[in-house]
């Protein structure tokens, strides 16, 4: 007797759990073929909310971990999805008609940007701080901190590498994301959430939405608990409305000209975009003022 | 399910009820089944009070006879009414309702006059971007913070509230109950909450309890008097049950769950109870007591629930801060995220509002 198969039904991944939308809504996922492959849940405005307080509780967790405990994790990140190769490869191949060889190269790309990452964690104080020199009996130092909770657009295009493009140079620093995935490829999103579920990245700290970003991202962007948006993947139009429904909570928002190249060797940019840099001003005291101060 | 208000039978209206006379399923067309009438117990005559509590056995013999309480129909019955969705104008009017029942509580050995102060002051002034937003019921702190409170509050018409006798565990003599009543009137209390002695009441000693109770309130005088039930350390719905009808037998104003020291804390199931013993005695006696949810109660989510079974449970007249109080500090918070919510049109978040 032929076998039925099991087809799979795509969850969010929200506060490390895999929910259902709140809507009970779902759409339908076709392979490249254009057939029936798999349901993904359709993220509503409350998946949102809920996605934003998990990353809040996500944030105070991920940003109080060492820089050296938060590239442990990240390079295990990567150690995950080096056991699922092949998993990833074929579900490229099977939505997006990738070349298996091309593919294959996209998640390795994937993996070889996580492992980047890991080794920014603890230098990004080291270039992006430091102490400045200042005319004054002070000590003046600069440090860079975490911008808090950033809500971002996965690009359509690079369904792997793309989506890991965007969320590893935010969770670097100790922020915390929540994402709209590609509506095309809900699969590897979540398959990708699935590798972060198993690879002690604390709870809330990726929390990843599938559905329209159209219609999740508005109320992300002006929502008050949101303290930054990575809209470098959103359309034009999109890119005006979020911006301008940002400006409300005062976000920081990042949106470079033009389409990113994400298999291009990353610069700084996507990690310094989701910093603050806190400067701290010490006066200088004179241990004696026999002993000769300074001034 | 079988309407749990039939459980709620009092007992001194024993007489059973006829059974309810269902029409015979009508062969032919299919009619669609007609709700059931929504069965309230008959009001029975008042309890005899100096009857009953002429002597434990007495008491014992009163509690125990109570209906018992069918779980599994007090929690689908409860599960079914937090399944209203109350949305935009009706919500907002429940927020606020819901922030002026609130009994704004701080109950740390950590307190200090500095931390009770600024919670005053929030009492005021809950949301200072929107001074529309109504002040809270009540203030409720330790008796040596009572005075600072009072002080403070003056002429707002806030209350303060003070637990006593030996909170939160009760293990003390009555002496030093009625002491600690006595100092925090003193201090200028409007309201004392006061623990039940748990172990005397689960070992059965009924009479303890209701007199402890009785020696409260007769300290208190006219000040309002809140029993604790302390509804975690209880173990059955059938203790909470006969917690209540003790409690209001011996004269307390107000029936409240918990310390907030235990977990759980305050639950819908055990509230539900709690309204309900309040809604009988009412149809009893006419006299209208008050029920306080206190602990455990965090988001406005829980506290819309709450209130939705205060009007379906006792009543619409209950939906009163005189009648339902939530005693909860964080919930505030969130009441006031979700009002600024409903007015701004957007999420607002927890970077907004004070941190207590």
């Amino acid at each position: 007797m032929a076998r039925v198969a099991v087809s799979k039904t795509y969850k969010l991944y929200i506060g490390g759990v895999f929910p259902r939308s709140e809507s009970g809504r779902t759409y339908q996922v076709t392979d490249r073929t254009g057939t029936f492959m798999a349901n993904a849940a359709l993220a509503s405005r409350k998946d949102g909310r809920e996605a934003v307080s998990a990353a809040r509780k996500g944030h105070v967790t991920w940003a109080k971990a060492t820089p050296y405990n938060r590239g442990q994790v990240i390079y295990r990140i990567a150690e995950m999805l080096e056991g699922r190769r092949t998993e990833f490869t074929s579900a490229l191949v099977d939505t997006l008609d990738m070349d298996p060889a091309k593919a294959a190269e996209e998640v390795d790309a994937a993996i070889d940007r996580l492992v980047h990452y890991a080794g920014w964690t603890d230098k990004i104080a080291a270039v992006f701080g430091g102490s400045n020199p200042v005319s004054g009996p002070y000590f003046s130092y600069s440090a860079p901190e975490p911008t808090g909770v950033v809500a971002a657009v996965a690009p359509s295009g690079n369904a792997l590498l793309g989506l890991v493009a965007v969320i590893a140079p935010i969770i670097c620093s100790g922020n915390s994301v929540v994402i709209v995935a590609d509506a095309a490829t809900p699969n590897v999103a979540i398959a990708f959430a699935e590798a972060l579920a198993t690879s002690d990245l604390p709870a809330g700290v990726v929390n990843i939405l599938t559905g329209q970003a159209a219609e999740i991202m508005p109320y992300l962007a002006s929502h008050g608990d949101v303290n930054a948006l990575d809209l470098s993947a959103a359309g034009a139009v999109l890119r005006t409305t979020l911006a301008q429904a940002a400006s409300e909570t005062v976000k920081r928002v990042y949106a470079p000209k033009g389409s990113p190249d994400y298999a291009a060797i990353p610069g700084t940019g996507r990690l310094r975009a989701f910093l603050e840099i806190k400067t701290l001003w010490h006066p200088v005291g004179a241990v004696s003022l026999t002993g000769g101060g300074s001034y | 399910m079988s309407k749990p208000a039939a459980a709620a039978t009092t007992p001194a209206a024993k007489q059973p009820t006829p059974a309810a006379k269902q029409p015979a399923p009508a062969a032919g067309p299919h009619v669609a089944p007609q709700p059931l009438p929504v069965q309230r117990s008959k009001p029975g005559l008042p309890p005899d009070v100096a009857a009953i509590s002429a002597s434990n056995s007495s008491l014992k013999a009163f509690l125990h006879a109570l209906p018992a309480v069918d779980p599994v129909g007090l929690e689908a019955r409860v599960a079914v009414l937090g399944t209203r969705s109350i949305k935009k104008d009706s919500k907002l009017q429940l927020i606020d309702l819901a922030i002026s029942m609130v009994d704004l509580t701080t109950l740390e050995g950590a307190d200090t006059e500095g931390k009770v102060r600024n919670l005053c002051r929030k009492a005021l002034l809950p949301d200072p971007d929107y001074p529309d937003t109504p002040r809270t019921a009540a203030i409720c702190v330790y008796p040596d913070m009572v005075r600072t409170a009072a002080t403070t509050l003056a002429g707002s018409g806030i209350r303060v509230a003070s637990v006593a006798t030996a909170f939160p565990a009760g293990r003390s003599s009555l002496e030093v109950k009625l002491a600690d009543i006595a100092l925090a009137l003193e201090a200028g209390a409007d309201e004392i909450d006061m623990v039940i002695d748990r172990g005397a009441f689960l070992s059965g000693n009924y009479a303890k309890v209701f007199e402890e109770i009785t020696a409260a309130k007769k300290a208190c005088g006219q000040t309002v008097l809140k029993v604790i039930l302390e509804t975690g350390e209880l173990g059955t719905y059938d203790g909470v049950r006969r917690a209540s009808w003790l409690a209001l037998l011996a004269g307390a104003d107000f029936i409240k769950t918990s310390t907030g020291k235990v977990s759980p804390a305050a639950t819908l199931p055990v509230t539900y109870l709690m309204l309900q013993a309040v809604r009988n005695w009412h149809d009893m006696t006419g006299q209208r007591r008050s029920v306080k949810a206190a602990g455990g109660i965090r988001t406005t989510k829980d506290a819309i629930k709450y209130l939705v079974m205060v009007n379906e449970v006792a009543g619409a007249s209950w939906l009163d801060p005189d009648y339902f109080r939530f005693g909860a500090s964080g919930v505030v918070n969130d009441l006031i995220m979700q009002r600024r919510t409903q007015k701004e049109g957007h999420y607002s978040g927890p970077g907004y509002v004070t941190v207590d």
